[in-house]
């Protein structure tokens, strides 16, 4: 199309074939030269902005501080291997305070003030639930690393994921044969009294039924407690297992008051290493333990079979071989669940590198290019093992690891399977309009 | 479990709760006897108690004896300071207004919480006890650490009301109390047993927390609780009396311990604030304080 004065007649130009071929020739090898600008393949190379809720203070510190540290190896290493999409990964961190509130808050600060990309990292349940509304009515994906049965339970909404660490559910799904056929079938279980420790109440009931054990107590504790001794005369003297899941500051105490209570006349004990995450398994009073059995997500103490991937995770976030620091063996970490912040970060890659994300616009086509994955291998992006995800219930399974209390250390005693720990989906968040 | 094993425990649950409420509540009563203040940072000096505690066992080395017992009388002489200091640098200067005050300490309370948390951190720390010794009982064992904490107070508490009823200190104090200006015409420099007042109160406080640390952590939110109960306790048995603070303390302490073993925690809470109400409306000056004059 040319008009009178052909200013649009680029053949009227007269540019050369061969200055074109030359300028071609010079763009490619500027781009194809050692040293260029990483990130010149991304149309923009502004950084990928991840929002990191994080639980600096409150209850979830201990939590929080090691999925800041985790968070920060992974990202490192992800940008050292070309960012995603070509871009730099940037976390930006604001504290919730281990409170629903503020928790809130936090999501909306994200989306609104700092427009990071996607928010990511929660842990406690009671955060997650409070803050999930906010993510969703503001659209924006909302990746959390949490536990609790209420990702995949389908109360949430379609923007909140749980792709780098299993649920509650499918935990003690798969840890109830075990403990039926090796420690004993009359359980009586002591848990947090919120959501966290409703989804053990309500889910290791039927697993260990179905094991032909049963459940003959159950102990709820309020989370704010710090002392414990007044609910132990609550424990049926013909129990067999106690089962034992607490968190928040009180859990040594506890565990000091079931040592003065029973003595050595104790029942077998199953606990969810989350009564003990960031607490030293040889602190004074914690003698009582020796012999009984935790559940763990990935194992605190470096075992003899561990992969070359996990000893790479293990140096990369900085922790030795009985799970603490490197630089203060006092600092022990929160191995069991931290984990899944470097396994969810991978995850959010992938799908930003399936979606061809771009920027906030993109937000929809990242949700559904997080719901189109199903299997992640076991490697260095997932250190923890091979794991599946069901995209209807947003929703990651894999294997856990039961360990015994021997010698002052942690030793895997049994990994269960993946299939171990899947149970029937009770929601399909595909079917919710983005 | 049978029942007597069991009214058993939750009265040895319920006496430590009271040992240790007594000493908190004490320190409440005496400031807003003699100062006619509220301290709402009380919880907080509690609390500080507990963190310096925990500071200075670990830097203790040796037998955990030894570190305790140095922290047994640091860490409230530290408190005291202070305790002493805010009373010289804010209280003082705003002439113990009783509204005034209370937003001064409400400020104090941030304070020393944000401090907290900025130099000992949000976790909560463990702090060994002095000596481990388990009671075996034929019905369930129990910590021969919590009954020294029951004895602990109780000699404590009969050293407060020594000095208070049977010294010149004490009859300094009680002369503030009644009636400041005659006290002042008399000669007693009412600022410095002011200041001397506020510092006791916060150090009564960071030695129940100092025998409370090595059952429960040192935590930089601890501080809430002791003072909610404080109140409590200081309403029930009535502001400035000594006595009230006692019996109030094991009333409260002991209902607590037996409701929360039989029944729930919770309910054990609701009764102590129905009780709190009654009180209120039936004998507002609490079941031992005197009518104000």
């Amino acid at each position: 199309m040319t008009d009178s004065n052909g200013f649009f007649d680029l053949s009227r130009k007269n540019i050369s074939r061969r200055a074109a071929l030359k300028g071609i020739a010079a763009g490619a090898g500027l781009m194809a030269a050692p040293g260029f600008v990483r990130y010149s393949q991304a149309q923009s190379s502004a950084p990928i902005k991840i929002g990191f809720q994080a639980h600096r203070t409150g209850i979830g510190a201990a939590y929080g501080r090691w999925y800041e540290k985790t968070t920060n190896a992974a990202v490192k290493l992800i940008n050292d291997a070309g960012g995603i999409n070509g871009r730099p990964v940037e976390i930006i961190v604001e504290d919730d305070g281990t409170d629903p509130k503020r928790g809130a808050e936090v999501v909306g600060k994200f989306a609104s003030q700092h427009k990071t990309d996607v928010v990511y990292g929660t842990l406690f349940s009671h955060v997650v639930v409070g803050s999930a509304p906010t993510a969703g009515e503001l659209k924006i994906p909302y990746y959390v690393v949490s536990e609790g049965y209420h990702v995949a339970s389908g109360k949430m909404n379609r923007w909140v994921f749980q792709p780098g660490i299993t649920d509650v559910r499918s935990q003690v799904t798969s840890v109830a044969p075990w403990v039926a056929a090796n420690l004993g079938k009359k359980v009586t279980m002591i848990y947090p009294d919120y959501a966290f420790g409703y989804d053990h109440r309500d889910y290791f009931g039927p697993a260990i039924k179905a094991q032909g054990g049963d459940v003959i107590a159950q102990i709820p504790i309020p989370p704010t407690e710090s002392s414990f001794t007044k609910y132990l005369p609550q424990i049926p003297a013909h129990t067999e297992v106690l089962y034992h899941v607490m968190v928040g500051p009180g859990v040594l105490t506890f565990v000091k008051e079931l040592g003065e209570f029973y003595g050595s006349n104790k029942p077998q004990l199953f606990g969810f290493i989350d009564s003990l995450e960031a607490v030293d398994i040889n602190s004074p009073g914690l003698e009582f333990l020796d012999g009984s059995h935790f559940w763990e997500g990935s194992p605190r103490y470096a075992q003899a079979n561990d992969s070359e991937a996990q000893k790479a995770y293990r140096k990369a976030v900085g922790i030795d071989d009985n799970g603490a620091s490197v630089s203060d063996p006092k600092d022990v970490s929160t191995a069991a669940h931290m984990f899944g912040c470097w396994e969810t970060l991978y995850v959010i890659k992938k799908a930003m590198e399936d979606a061809g994300y771009k920027g906030p616009e993109d937000r929809a086509k990242l949700v559904e290019a997080t719901e189109a994955l199903t299997e992640f291998k076991e490697g260095p992006e997932h250190p923890q093992g091979d794991k599946i995800f069901n995209g209807k219930i947003h929703q990651v399974f894999g294997h856990q690891n039961i360990s015994k209390v021997e010698g002052g250390k942690l030793n895997v005693v049994h990994r269960t399977s993946i299939e171990d720990g899947i149970y029937a989906p009770e929601a399909d968040y595909t079917t919710q309009p983005l | 479990m049978p029942f007597l094993p069991h009214l058993l425990l939750a009265t040895l649950e319920g006496l430590v709760t009271s040992a240790v409420l007594a000493l908190t509540a004490l320190g409440l009563s005496l400031v807003f006897g003699v100062m006619r203040i509220v301290n709402v940072a009380h919880g907080e000096f509690f609390m500080l108690g507990a963190v310096l505690a925990w500071a200075i066992t670990s830097a203790v080395t040796g037998h955990p004896a030894l570190g305790f017992a140095a922290a047994l009388v640091l860490s409230p002489l530290i408190v005291g300071f202070v305790a002493w200091i805010s009373e010289r640098l804010v209280l003082s200067r705003i002439e113990y207004n009783p509204e005034a005050t209370i937003v001064a300490t409400i400020g104090l309370l941030y304070i020393i919480q944000q401090l907290a948390l900025t130099f000992y951190g949000p976790e909560a720390r463990p702090v060994t006890p002095p000596f481990n010794y388990r009671i075996q009982l034929p019905w369930f064992g129990y910590s021969g650490y919590k009954l020294s904490i029951i004895a602990a107070s109780a000699l404590l508490l009969i050293a407060a009301w020594f000095v208070l009823t049977r010294t010149r200190i004490g009859l300094v104090m009680r002369a503030t109390q009644y009636d400041r200006e005659t006290a002042q015409a008399f000669g007693i420099p009412v600022g410095r047993v002011y200041g001397a007042v506020f510092a006791l109160g916060a150090m009564l406080a960071a030695i129940a927390a100092v025998l409370i640390v090595p059952i429960s952590q040192a935590h930089y939110l601890m501080g809430l609780d002791p003072l909610l109960l404080s109140f409590i306790v200081v309403i029930v048995g009535g502001l400035g009396s000594l006595r009230g603070t006692v019996v109030a303390a094991l009333l409260i302490g002991v209902s607590d311990g037996i409701i929360s073993v039989f029944f729930s925690p919770t309910l054990a809470k609701i009764i102590a604030t129905l009780l709190v109400a009654l009180v209120l409306v039936f004998r507002p000056q609490g079941l031992f304080g005197a009518a104000t004059k």
